[in-house]
């Protein structure tokens, strides 16, 4: 336990060491807030239902930039080793870096609490559904940074890496939305297996058990396939 | 200390260190030799844990590097070729990083970085960015870190390749100091830096241990042999091989290539320790040839070494 603290502090520190952390808050704040307040006022609602529905496509991009580099960065360099020769476990390492890309994800999102602060002025919010929408996303970019992880893990390129990450979080987010396609027999299940539809339920308010189980089991098939990779390449 | 049973590794299907045995005591400075690509980093990253052997067994005192691997790693301090650091870091917070991973208590730290720093004479760099150090600071950077916890082993993959003589000479000089008391692994392919600081050497060769014995003893077999470069004028290469036979019967003759023109050379090896120049002169003097060159050459560990490792 305190490995993985010691490891996601460092990786914690690192994210705002480099100028990434500057570029990526900034550009997920600007999108979603022109995407958000651009249509705001048309609506005339006083809610965050606009700003949660577009969240998991913005995530399915910006959180695979995030993970990016936490592990390609370090075979490319070579400093993996020296981390693995250190006493620390797979365990650790995994879920250490998870921890500090999950935190930086909450760094960013935080700003974002002063857009229910302010519509609070001009009208009645709805506390339900925001503190649903908050408590959704965090289980989103906890889930998206877990396969941006077990990605970095596959390769040392992290362009390659961005790719893999985005190509998973993007489909699933869209995959109820391609049921269609799809022979009608399985559509039950695929469409449990997509991310989007349990993240508009918890943003809703709805804390339904399980769709924090689904986003629960994403983050630990992603950490459970990082711990594999990392045996397999040891 | 560290027994090292039937180690194997395979690369695919390349077999880079093919069933290595080896017991290194404790206290002991072990040097290990070998040409590029022998399996010297193949083996040390075996034995730090970073690689997994493909058969065999690597007991660090009694514990199974299969098994107890973090128990290992804490014993253990190792310093990576080329000394990978995160290069975003200050050398100071990575050094904490590192002190506070390998479980140094919070009040210690900066005492033990005190100490380090002296060491490795880091002091003047703790505040710099690792990225902007050059090679050798970055080494010593680097064993400021497989020292940390004052391990029991340390592992050094070429921890002198890319410094300068006067950084070698400190680096050296802090092995030998250190290795006193603890058990030290290096790799290295420079030979005298092997002879001036190992107390044991093991020379590799395609993945297989082909000489493992005391630098001292190494070295005295190194000497027994010899071998003596003759160069003439005016000789037939072929009567010449035939009159030096007749000198003793267990010296042998090598003509090589001629380096000026009319001058043959020849390469007389002898398996003894014996001086045959005397005997060359005096029956080249009942001839009308004429002496270019008569020298003789001791073997030196180099000479071992590339015997040993020829065919490569």
């Amino acid at each position: 336990m305190k490995q993985i603290i010691n490891i996601a502090a460092k990786e914690f520190r690192d994210y705002f060491i480099s100028p990434i952390a500057y570029i990526v808050i900034s550009l997920f704040l600007v999108v979603t807030g022109w995407f958000f307040f651009s249509t705001f006022f048309l609506f005339d609602t006083a809610d965050m239902r606009n700003f949660f529905s577009m969240l998991p496509i913005i995530f399915s991009f910006i959180i695979p930039a995030v993970t990016m580099r936490l592990f390609s960065e370090e075979m490319n360099v070579g400093s993996y080793e020296i981390l693995l020769t250190m006493p620390v476990s797979f365990t650790d390492i995994a879920v250490g870096k998870f921890m500090a890309a999950l935190l930086f994800s909450a760094c960013m999102l935080l700003p974002t609490v002063s857009y229910p602060i302010f519509i609070s002025f001009i009208g009645d919010v709805d506390a339900g559904p925001v503190i649903g929408g908050y408590l959704g996303a965090t289980l989103l970019a906890g889930a998206f940074c877990s396969i941006g992880i077990f990605a970095s893990s596959l390769t040392r390129n992290q362009i390659v890496a961005f790719i893999i990450g985005a190509a998973i979080c993007f489909t699933l987010t869209i995959l109820d939305q391609i049921l269609f396609f799809i022979p009608s027999a399985i559509t039950d299940v695929i469409a449990f297996l997509g991310a989007d539809s349990h993240f508009q339920s918890i943003s809703k308010g709805v804390i339904d058990s399980r769709d924090i189980l689904y986003f629960l089991s994403v983050i630990f098939m992603g950490l459970f396939g990082t711990y594999l990779v990392m045996q397999e390449k040891n | 200390m560290i027994q090292v049973k039937n180690l194997t590794k395979y690369y695919n299907n390349f077999c880079a260190v093919d069933g290595i045995n080896l017991e290194i005591k404790k206290g002991e400075i072990l040097g290990l030799l070998g040409p590029n690509g022998a399996g010297k980093t193949t083996t040390l990253r075996m034995l730090t844990g970073f690689f997994k052997p493909t058969s065999g067994d690597i007991l660090v005192k009694d514990l199974s590097i299969s098994e107890d691997s973090l128990k290992i790693k804490e014993l253990m301090g190792y310093l990576p070729e080329s000394a990978p650091l995160y290069h975003n870091m200050l050398v100071f917070d990575y050094l904490c990083y590192v002190a506070k991973v390998r479980g140094i208590k919070k009040e210690k730290i900066p005492s033990r970085l005190k100490e380090l720093s002296d060491l490795c004479g880091l002091s003047d760099i703790m505040h710099q960015s690792v990225d902007e150090l050059s090679k050798g600071l970055k080494q010593r950077v680097g064993l400021a870190h497989a020292m940390m916890n004052d391990p029991e082993i340390l592992i050094l993959d070429e921890p002198t390749s890319g410094l300068d003589p006067n950084q070698i000479a400190e680096i050296r000089e802090i092995i030998k100091r250190i290795g006193k008391e603890k058990t030290i692994v290096f790799s290295t392919h420079i030979l005298s830096e092997a002879e001036a600081t190992c107390d044991r050497i093991v020379i590799i060769n395609k993945g297989k241990i082909v000489a493992d014995d005391t630098t001292q003893k190494l070295k005295n077999r190194a000497a027994s042999g010899s071998s003596i470069n003759l160069s003439l004028y005016d000789a037939d290469p072929d009567d010449v091989v035939k009159l030096l036979r007749t000198i003793a019967p267990d010296i042998e003759v090598l003509k090589k290539e001629p380096v000026e023109k009319g001058v043959a050379s020849f390469e007389i090896q002898s398996s003894t320790s014996k001086d045959f120049r005397k005997q060359i002169y005096l029956k080249i003097k009942e001839t009308n040839w004429s002496i270019a060159q008569l020298t003789r050459e001791s073997q030196t560990l180099e000479s071992i070494f590339h015997e040993l490792t020829k065919g490569n």
